[in-house]
């Protein structure tokens, strides 16, 4: 599904993180692990396309689903109109349609109680699975989620697991960092430890 | 895959822009103040005299259109692009010059057309002839538009800096010059019972070259931006 071989991206000529080379096949998760600062979100928004590689090429025929720290949730908008927004912007012909399918989303994603509420009154918590909705009604086989448990409570990090299941069952691929911690539980999954560019030089890495 | 069409994620777009500008209404409102506001201030400043009033009119309108249009540009792609809806525009694979297209039309409707409302008024504080004030609202409405369009060419290049707002009224003031020129000089012309076709034709011309051209120089800014 996705191939990659010798990445590599140079910020003011010195490299973020190593080069890195993996293949993806539909159904599998890979783990991107490295310490803070090595390079994690840097991958992920070159394999998204919102960055051009330094070196090395991407072989890939999907288009990818990304969700990085940033939300996208308007604080002026309700959970509720912030989902329907994205369902109609960067849905399938399905998700256009209903209020049926978005109070399921919301349901499935456990926002149901601040449905109405201001995405300014929203935890951090509930901000990030109101950024994960995009998970339930995009189409796209390919996912890279940068931290995606972060601040996501015990019950969160389950529903996401669910997902994330359902997702590979189905044929999809996940690309997911993470800087420790919380690892995705009772999946097989290939991991890739990034070292970063400054680290290798100063002979810090581990 | 069944994509979302163009037509309805245009569409989404511009319903939630309005939604969001209702929610923000204080903020909308500034800009037309402003307005208010410079008008007011000429007279005090050169004098109450109805002839000389009556001269710098057109100039003075939409000098002060200029400069309230600039005022709520900076905040055209900000709040998109810090909190990452851009972003996830830019990926979801609808054409970016679209995006840009919705987000300069919405900003003409809530800032572009207020003013135009709002200069049958301006028009009457500065004493401006009445033979003018169709020709006024006329270079009004192709005008304003082709702030809107230009102007996101700069909140666009300007959005990922944290205070672009001079940068941003450096980089399209110039732009807006020869616009600035055509309508002051066909409102004048109108007054003094002279052809005016001619400057309205021209700033017709600028308002489809902006149309067509504009939204894709916006996508390419705004893609240069996020990079």
């Amino acid at each position: 599904m996705l191939s990659i071989s010798d990445l590599c991206f140079e910020r003011y000529f010195e490299r973020v993180f190593e080069p890195v080379s993996f293949d993806l096949s539909a159904g599998s998760l890979l783990l991107v692990t490295g310490s803070n600062g090595c390079g994690k979100t840097t991958l992920l928004r070159l394999l998204a396309g919102l960055l051009e590689a330094s070196e090395g090429e991407i072989h890939s025929r999907e288009h990818p689903l990304y969700a990085g720290h940033n939300p996208a949730i308007k604080d002026d908008l309700s959970v509720e109109e912030n989902i329907r927004f994205w369902m109609k912007f960067m849905g399938t012909r399905e998700t256009n349609t209903g209020t049926e399918l978005c109070q399921q989303v919301i349901e499935e994603i456990g926002l149901t109680p601040v449905a109405l509420q201001e995405g300014r009154t929203l935890s951090a918590g509930q901000r990030k699975r109101c950024s994960l909705a995009r998970l339930l009604f995009c189409d796209e086989a390919l996912w890279l989620l940068d931290e995606p448990y972060s601040n996501l409570d015990r019950e969160g990090i389950v529903m996401l697991d669910r997902i994330l299941k359902t997702h590979l069952d189905a044929g999809g691929a996940c690309i997911m960092t993470t800087h420790g911690s919380l690892r995705p539980e009772g999946f097989e999954l290939q991991e890739c430890h990034l070292i970063s560019g400054r680290e290798k030089y100063s002979g810090t890495a581990a | 895959m069944s994509r979302q069409s163009a037509g309805t994620a245009f569409a989404a777009l511009l319903r939630r822009d309005f939604l969001l500008a209702y929610r923000r209404r204080a903020e909308l409102l500034q800009p037309l103040v402003f307005l208010l506001v410079v008008t007011t201030l000429f007279p005090l400043g050169v004098g109450p005299s109805p002839q000389l009033l009556a001269n710098i009119a057109p100039g003075v309108i939409w000098i002060s259109a200029l400069l309230a249009t600039v005022l709520s540009l900076d905040s055209l792609f900000r709040s998109d692009y810090e909190d990452g809806t851009l972003e996830q525009m830019v990926l979801s694979g609808q054409s970016l010059a679209l995006i840009a297209l919705s987000r300069t039309v919405a900003h003409w409707l809530v800032a572009g057309l207020p003013i135009v409302l709002l200069s049958p008024l301006l028009a009457l504080w500065m004493n401006l002839p009445e033979e003018g004030m169709s020709i006024l609202i006329k270079s009004l409405v192709i005008g304003t538009p082709v702030l809107s369009l230009i102007g996101a060419i700069g909140g666009a290049l300007t959005v990922s800096l944290k205070r672009g707002g001079q940068l941003l009224s450096l980089l399209v003031f110039p732009l807006y010059v020869p616009l600035l020129i055509l309508a002051t000089s066909a409102v004048s012309s109108s007054v003094a019972g002279l052809p005016y076709t001619g400057q309205l034709g021209l700033m017709f011309a600028g308002l489809i070259a902006a149309l067509t051209l504009a939204p894709f120089a916006t996508a390419a800014a705004l893609k240069l931006s996020l990079s």
